[in-house]
C-alpha cells in the first residue's frame, strides 16, 4: 500500500517537474526551428564565404596555387605585411599595457573620457583613418612640404602604411586589458610594493602572470587586424607593386586583373591567419575559464 | 601627485604610464583626427554644403546609411537567434559555431569581399541559381547588404551572449509558476532584460557597417548613383586631388559616428544598470 502511495507521489512530482520544465523551455519544434534557422544563417553567411576562399584558390590546381604564392610581387607583399605586424603590434602592445596600468591602478579625473578616446579609432571608418594621414603628411598637408623638402616620403610609402595601421589597431590591446585589470584590482601589487618589490618587478612577477592570457588575446586580435587592414592602407599606399602593396592590396590588384585564382591563393593565406587567430582565441578563452574555475575552488 | 584630485597610491609608474598614454594617444589619434576639422575650414560653409549635397554624394550617403541599417537589423534578429542557440541549446557542431562566429573580426575585409563576390556573382556558387529567379545580388545594393551583414554578424551575438549566460533561470521559473506560458516568459520577461544588450550590438554593427569599405567594394560594382558607398566617394575625391571635398564627406560621416558612439555608451550604461553587471 505504502509503495503505491509513494509511486503516486513520484508520478505527481514528475508531472509537476515536467510542467515546470515545459514552462521554462521552448517546445521541441520551436527549438528545432530556431537551431535550423540559426545554422542556415551560419552556413550561408560564415561557412560558405570561408569555404569559397579555399575552393577558388585551388580551382586551377596546386601548381597554379604555389606559383601565385612564390611570385615576386606576392613575396614582397607578404614581407611588407609581416613588417607592418612587427612594427605596429609591439607599439600598440606597449601603449595598451601603459594605458591599462594608468587607468586601472590609479584614480584620476577624466578616466571614463580617456577610455572613450582610446576606443575612438574603432568608430572611425578605415577610409577616414587613411585620409587623416594624407591630410597631415600629404603634399598639401600640414607637414607635407617640410617632408618633401627633406626628401622624406610618408604618404604613398611604407611609413604612411605603418601609421595608418597603428591607428586602426590602436585600441585592441588596451581594451582587452582594461576590464581584466580592473576586475583584478590592485591589492596584489600593493602587497608586493609593501614587501619591497620595485616597480618593474611588480609588473613582471605580479601583474604580468595575471594578465598574460588577456594580453595574448589582445595581441592576436591586433595582429590579425594589422595584417588584414585594407581600407586605411589602401588610401595611403599608392599601390606601388613590389613596394607599397601589402597582402590585402595585392589580393585587390590580382582580382581587378581578373587573375582570380592567384587573388584567392594570396587570400587563402590571410584566411589561414584568421583561422589560427580564432583557434588561439578559443584556446585563450578556455584557459581563462579554467584559471577562473581553479580560483573559485580555492 | 599631491593634488586632492589624485588619490595617493603606493603603486609606482603613474606619471610615466599616463604621460606615455596621453602622448601616444595625441600623436597617433587626436592630432591626425583634428586635421579633418582643420581641413574643412578651407571650405566656406556654402562650399561645404555644395559638396555634401552633390547628388552623387547624397546618393552614396543615403545608400551607406540605409544598407547599414537594414544589415544591422537583420543581424539583430538572426544574431539573437544564434546567441540564444549557443547559450540555451545543445546541438552538433556547437563549439565550431561558437568559434567561427568571430570570423568576420579576424578575416581581412578584402578576403571577405572577393569570397562573397565569388558566391553571389552571376556565374557564382549561389548567383547562378538566384539569377534565373530574377534576384541579382552582386553589383547591386543587395550585394552591399550581404557584405555588411557578414561583417556585422559577431556584434549582436557577442553582446547578447554574456547577458543571456548570466540571466538567472529563477526569473523564468518565477514567471512560469505565476502562470505565464513560454512565449509570454520569453517576450515579456527575458527580452526586456536583454534588450539594452541587443540594441548595443545593433548600434555597434550599424556603426561598423557605415564605415566599411574593403568587403563592400568588390561586391558593390560601384555604379554612380546606384551602388557607390560613402567611403568610396572619399577615395574618389582623393583620387581627383579634391582633398577638401573628401574631408567634407568625412566630416559628415564622423559626425554620425560620434552620435552613434555616444548612443553605444549610453546603451552600455543602461545594460549595466538593467543586468546589475559592471561592464
Amino acid at each position: 500500500m505504502a509503495g503505491g502511495i509513494s509511486t503516486a507521489i513520484d508520478a505527481k512530482s514528475i508531472k509537476c517537474n515536467q510542467k515546470l520544465i515545459d514552462a521554462t523551455q521552448e517546445s521541441s519544434w520551436v527549438r528545432r526551428l530556431l537551431i535550423g534557422v540559426g545554422l542556415c544563417y551560419f552556413f550561408l553567411f560564415l561557412l560558405l564565404p570561408l569555404g569559397a576562399v579555399f575552393v577558388e584558390a585551388l580551382r586551377k590546381g596546386w601548381d597554379a596555387y604555389l606559383a601565385a604564392l612564390v611570385d615576386p610581387d606576392a613575396w614582397s607583399a607578404i614581407k611588407l605585411t609581416l613588417l607592418i605586424a612587427v612594427v605596429s603590434v609591439p607599439m600598440n602592445l606597449i601603449f595598451g599595457v601603459a594605458a591599462a596600468w594608468a587607468i586601472t591602478k590609479f584614480q584620476f579625473p577624466g578616466k571614463r573620457f580617456l577610455i572613450t578616446l582610446i576606443d575612438l579609432p574603432f568608430s572611425v571608418s578605415p577610409v577616414i583613418a587613411g585620409l587623416i594621414f594624407v591630410l597631415v603628411f600629404g603634399a598639401q598637408g600640414w607637414f607635407g612640404s617640410w617632408f618633401m623638402d627633406n626628401d622624406i616620403k610618408i604618404i604613398f610609402a611604407v611609413p604612411g602604411i605603418l601609421l595608418a595601421t597603428i591607428f586602426v589597431t590602436f585600441p585592441f590591446v588596451a581594451r582587452e586589458l582594461i576590464p581584466l585589470m580592473e576586475a583584478q584590482g590592485k591589492e596584489e601589487e600593493e602587497a608586493a610594493i609593501v614587501l619591497g618589490a620595485r616597480g618593474w618587478q611588480v609588473f613582471r612577477y605580479v601583474t604580468l602572470p595575471n594578465i598574460l592570457w588577456g594580453l595574448i588575446y589582445g595581441v592576436v586580435l591586433c595582429n590579425a587586424r594589422a595584417m588584414g587592414e585594407f581600407g586605411a592602407v589602401s588610401v595611403v599606399s599608392g599601390h606601388i607593386r613590389g613596394e607599397t602593396n601589402s597582402m590585402p592590396l595585392h589580393v585587390e590588384i590580382l582580382y581587378n586583373e581578373y587573375n582570380f585564382a592567384a587573388a584567392f591563393a594570396v587570400a587563402s593565406l590571410l584566411a589561414v591567419l584568421a583561422l589560427v587567430t580564432l583557434l588561439i582565441k578559443t584556446f585563450v578563452a578556455w584557459k581563462a575559464a579554467r584559471i577562473h574555475a581553479e580560483l573559485k575552488e580555492d | 601627485m599631491t593634488s586632492k584630485l589624485f588619490k595617493q597610491s603606493v603603486i609606482p609608474g603613474f606619471g610615466v604610464t599616463l604621460g606615455f598614454t596621453l602622448a601616444y594617444l595625441g600623436l597617433i589619434v587626436l592630432i591626425p583626427l583634428s586635421a579633418v576639422v582643420w581641413k574643412t575650414t578651407d571650405l566656406t560653409l556654402a562650399q561645404f554644403w555644395a559638396t555634401v549635397t552633390e547628388p552623387r554624394i547624397v546618393a552614396s550617403l543615403r545608400l551607406s546609411f540605409a544598407a547599414s541599417l537594414i544589415a544591422a537589423a537583420v543581424n539583430a534578429c538572426f544574431g539573437l537567434i544564434l546567441a540564444w542557440m549557443l547559450v540555451r541549446y545543445r546541438f552538433p557542431g556547437k563549439k565550431i559555431v561558437d568559434t567561427l562566429v568571430d570570423l568576420p573580426f579576424a578575416l581581412p575585409t578584402a578576403v571577405a569581399g572577393i569570397a562573397l563576390t565569388a558566391i553571389y556573382a552571376k556565374n557564382g556558387w549561389l548567383g547562378q541559381y538566384l539569377e534565373p529567379l530574377g534576384i541579382k545580388v552582386a553589383f547591386t545594393p543587395l550585394g552591399i547588404m550581404v557584405a555588411l551583414i557578414f561583417i556585422g554578424l559577431p556584434f549582436v551575438v557577442r553582446t547578447v551572449q554574456p547577458v543571456l549566460e548570466d540571466l538567472d533561470k529563477e526569473i523564468e521559473e518565477a514567471a512560469a509558476s505565476l502562470g505565464a506560458n513560454r512565449a509570454q516568459t520569453v517576450f515579456k520577461v527575458v527580452l526586456p532584460i536583454i534588450l539594452p544588450a541587443l540594441l548595443t550590438g545593433f548600434a555597434l554593427a550599424f556603426a561598423r557597417a557605415v564605415g566599411e569599405y574593403g568587403s563592400v567594394i568588390f561586391i558593390a560594382g560601384n555604379l554612380p548613383m546606384v551602388s557607390e558607398i560613402a567611403p568610396l566617394m572619399i577615395i574618389t575625391k582623393l583620387e581627383q586631388y579634391d582633398y577638401a571635398g573628401a574631408t567634407a564627406i568625412a566630416v559628415v560621416m564622423l559626425f554620425f559616428s560620434f552620435i552613434l558612439l555616444l548612443l553605444v555608451n549610453t546603451l552600455q550604461a543602461w545594460t549595466a544598470k538593467r543586468t546589475g553587471r559592471d561592464l
